[in-house]
């Protein structure tokens, strides 16, 4: 156990205890450990990445392009501009002599060959090296074609995922402002951090309208440039997702006085919680709210909660991990797993605050390991020494459960389940259920032991 | 779409990954390494997700994790804690370190960083087992993922490999194939009796067990001594038609301790398995075991059966150079039209080795790119009127699009199960990818069948 962790990372893992909560967090990844972390370019990308009706170039060589292409299941409803990957493809020329023509011809190629409503162009890490300037060609291109041309900072060695997450609020930031508002309701939002994987963010498009709300812009999932430039116009901005876009509701807040609520469409609770927020909000404007909120919030429990106590009987006792990139969604699952009787044993995050690991720590039970930036080796580890049921995280996380024979759920960019909203707990209980209760778990080693098969098929258990 | 004739600026779905990403999967195929990239996190991270979601295996790639200060000062530092870490860590019996784009362009100079750090630290690499450490320079400005993946098996053997005592061996560089590929050559070689080093051979370290215990770096994988030893091999057997014939592992083994080369096609269809079995037998001083000509001579009396099923119809090959080789060479040897066959990467070789693999079938004479996306091949592809198209998993938009079957094969296959357990050389490889087309031909055609035949 102990030879698995990195003194230099011993303080970012701690067990929680009668001892006061102490973690360090926010740091570099540790050189040569494996982080499962991503960079900078990666977090404009996630957060930029569904809006369908723009042109994503990513101004650098190949890989940064192919490894996010159609990356994200982020649904659109109408144009998929977003699912088709576009690069400048550097090659060593342009390495030596500069990329900024290269930039330029290629933006304007795409440009006429798709019509987009707006372009944006991701700098990569050796665009900051080779020092082409992206604002001069975006501005050159921008004035030629009548669309916005937007410079994403987004080189990769400038910080982590979290300094892409700004650097992309920075680039729509610079859309908002420039549209008409002025068909908007006074009972309006914007849905801020919600990627519409698996198309959840029309689940709770659906809530809002029966709540009646006017949603102006989604920010990003299912997103169009034209409602963001106007989302200056909405009377709140409603957060989810603590790291990807509260810098845009921060900065909207400042120059447009749009005021913010931090929400969770993840799990009953939270997502009760979110929907009679937003209806408090507006309680002077609409005193009505509240009730259809309470109307809406009892006819979706009434559906689901039946169903998810059949999933409870089964899954009482169980235990669970959570290693997630934000830890605002690990707030949510550890309630989630709660309330389908699972202890949750491990949680962590890539990217956490000090202010997101002692919430943890306060909803999270004795014992249970709260973890920063982990890496595969401290994860098996954890997954081994809490003999976890089923573990929770992204596609790196998931080989780690499967060869220990652990059962797993994506929550991440890849999952093609809604996980939001009701009835996106349900799926939730449901996915759970059919890893956890899988009857392959009692063939693999972890269970077995090391043994002969003769030895093996004595001490099968009955069916 | 309207045909272009200037080439395209910008590039629209590639049909190419990065370099360092081959370099990773080549240093994944030898024992007790561990991959490590020189640069920022986001690689190591990006490459690993694109990996694990083939094979479906831990694909752990260490980083330096290079941040703005190292980018202005220079990553040396950060490069020489890392190696200090995974040394403590993951008790490596090598270090594969393959630049980026980022190192490349910062001048970061790898191998005297290396020489370096073997000065700071003797006693610390000693004391782990004095590890090899490689370095390949993989600049992804310069090249795709399969020049990565043959720069670090060159790189590999220019710096293990010494001059050694003749040991028999016979020395393999297949390229990139899949786990079972490699497995199916190893046993080839075991029923030759031919005692082989085969560099790399991913048949474990991506293809293992379910396991109690996490193995920080998977079982399997080539045997460094066996590296370290390739200067004493009697013989040299290396895959693929379209590298350049210069600065391969083969032809450097070749040059430098004068091992006798056999340069073959990578193994795809009858007469390119034909080849591979001749060298064997040479090597051997054998005939070809029964087993195989047994599979041979099923294979040919399945061609019989199925060869009107596939007649005449017309495919989109493409993928790496290699794998489009071999791939269009069995096409049309059981009378299917290859009408393009395309690849992402640039070594002028292509147009020539599949003129060679074609030579004997007048029918087919396909047009051949090097250098294109997606959105070129479909550009080609479109007029060509393809029955199907046969590559890795990312040209299912084209599939769709124009409503043919996609035959998933290579790398990488992301929307099936098992693509990494697909067999694609030998004639067992062949009977495989013979019975899967027919099969999918005779289902396209089942399905639009208003009759519903139940015998076809």
């Amino acid at each position: 156990m102990g030879s698995t962790i990195f003194s230099e990372r011993q303080n970012q893992i701690v067990r929680k205890g009668k001892e006061p909560f102490q973690i360090a967090c926010n740091k570099d990844s540790l050189a040569g450990a494996v982080s499962q972390r991503a960079c900078v370019f990666c977090g404009s990308r996630v957060v930029l990445y569904p809006i369908a009706d723009a042109l994503h170039l990513v101004h650098g060589p190949i890989g940064c392009a192919a490894y996010t292409w159609d990356i994200r299941g982020a649904l659109s409803s109408g144009p998929a501009l977003h699912r088709l990957s576009f690069s400048t493809d550097l090659q060593e020329k342009d390495v030596i002599f500069g990329g900024e023509e290269k930039l330029e011809r290629a933006l304007l190629e795409l440009i006429e060959r798709h019509d987009p409503k707006a372009a944006f162009v991701y700098s990569t890490c050796i665009v900051g090296i080779i020092g082409d300037d992206l604002d001069a060609v975006c501005n050159r291109v921008a004035a030629r074609k009548g669309i916005p041309v937007l410079p994403v900072q987004s080189e990769g060695f400038k910080g982590n995922k979290r300094a892409g997450y700004n650097a992309a609020c920075k680039a729509m930031f610079r859309l908002i402002g420039t549209g008409d508002t002025s068909d908007i309701s006074p009972l309006s939002i914007n849905i801020l951090g919600d990627f519409n994987l698996a198309g959840e963010i029309w689940i709770i498009r659906e809530y809002f309208r029966k709540m009646g709300l006017q949603v102006v812009a989604n920010i990003t999932g299912d997103g169009r440039v034209a409602d963001i430039q106007r989302a200056h116009g909405a009377a709140l901005n409603v957060v989810q997702c603590s790291g990807s876009t509260m810098d845009l509701a921060l900065m909207m807040k400042e120059q447009y006085g749009t005021p913010f609520l931090r929400v969770s469409y993840f799990g009953i609770e939270d997502m009760a919680e979110s929907l009679y927020k937003i209806a408090d909000f507006f309680l002077e404007q609409d005193p009505g709210m509240l009730d259809r909120t309470a109307a809406l919030v009892k006819e979706e429990v009434d559906v689901i909660y039946p169903e998810l106590l059949k999933y409870r009987n089964d899954l009482t006792g169980k235990k669970a991990a959570i290693y997630v990139g934000g830890a605002f969604k690990a707030f949510s699952l550890v309630k989630a797993f709660r309330l389908l009787g699972m202890d949750v044993v491990l949680v962590g995050s890539q990217t956490g605050t000090e202010e997101d690991y002692q919430e943890l720590s306060e909803i999270t039970d004795d014992g249970t390991i709260i973890v920063d930036d982990s890496n595969p080796l401290e994860l098996s580890s954890f997954l081994q020494e809490k003999d976890v049921d089923v573990f929770v995280g992204g596609v790196k996380e998931r080989p780690i459960a499967y060869k220990l024979g652990v059962g797993f759920c994506d929550h991440n960019h890849e999952r093609k389940e809604a996980l939001e909203g009701f009835v996106g707990m349900l799926n939730f209980a449901r996915e759970i259920h059919s890893s956890v209760l899988s009857p392959v778990w009692r063939f693999v080693p972890r269970k077995t032991g090391k043994k002969t098969l003769q030895s093996m098929r004595k001490a099968e258990p009955a069916s | 779409m309207k045909h272009h004739t200037e080439p395209y600026v910008s590039t629209t779905n590639a049909c190419k990954l990065c370099k360092p990403l081959g370099a990773c999967l080549a240093f994944r195929g030898m024992e007790g390494a561990i991959p490590f990239l020189h640069g920022s996190q986001g690689c190591a991270t990006y490459m690993r997700r694109y990996i694990i979601s083939h094979f479906r295996e831990p694909m752990d790639i260490a980083s330096s994790s290079l941040g703005e200060k190292h980018a202005v000062y220079g990553g040396g530092p950060n490069l020489k804690l890392g190696i200090k870490n995974v040394l403590t860590k993951y008790h490596a019996g090598l270090i594969g370190i393959a630049s980026t784009c980022l190192t490349e362009t910062i001048g970061d100079d790898l191998p005297m960083i290396v020489r370096e750090f073997h000065g700071d630290f003797p006693d610390l690499l000693h004391e782990h087992g004095d590890p090899s450490i490689v370095t390949v320079s993989t600049p992804s400005y310069s090249g795709t993922h399969m020049e990565g993946f043959h720069d670090a098996v060159r790189a590999t053997v220019d710096q293990l490999a010494v001059a050694d005592f003749p040991n028999g061996r016979v020395g393999v560089f297949p390229g990139f194939l899949s786990p079972s590929d490699i497995r199916y050559l190893k046993e080839v070689l075991d029923d030759f009796g031919i005692p082989a080093t085969i560099l790399p051979d991913i048949s474990l370290t991506l293809d293992g067990p379910a396991l109690d215990e996490y193995e920080k770096i998977p079982r399997g994988g080539t045997p460094i001594s066996e590296i370290k030893s390739l200067g004493g091999a009697r013989s040299v057997i290396e895959f693929g038609r379209t590298p350049a014939r210069k600065g391969t592992a083969g032809t450097l083994l070749e040059s430098r301790f004068g091992i006798p080369l056999h340069s073959i096609g990578t193994p795809i269809g009858l007469r390119e398995s034909d080849r591979l079995f001749e060298v064997l037998e040479e090597l051997s001083c054998r005939e070809t075991p029964e087993r195989h000509m047994l599979a041979r001579g099923r294979l040919i009396d399945s061609f019989v059966d199925g060869h009107k099923y596939v007649f005449g119809k017309k495919a989109v090959v493409y993928g790496e150079g290699d794998l489009v080789v071999g791939l269009t060479s069995f096409l049309a040897e059981v009378g299917i039209k290859p009408v393009l066959c395309a690849t992402s990467t640039r070594t002028g070789n292509l147009e020539r080795a599949i003129g060679d693999v074609l030579e004997e079938f007048t029918l087919a004479s396909p047009l051949v790119k090097e250098g294109v996306d997606f959105y070129e091949i479909a550009e080609e592809a479109e007029s060509l009127e393809p029955d199907f198209i046969i590559g890795s998993s990312k040209g299912y938009h084209l599939a769709r699009r124009w409503n043919v079957p996609l035959i998933r094969v290579g790398f990488p296959i992301h929307d099936r199960f098992g693509g990494h357990r697909m067999l694609h050389i030998g004639y067992a490889g062949a009977q495989s990818l013979f019975d899967l087309i027919v099969n999918t031909l005779i289902e396209r055609k089942q399905e639009q069948s208003p009759v519903g035949y139940t015998y076809i």
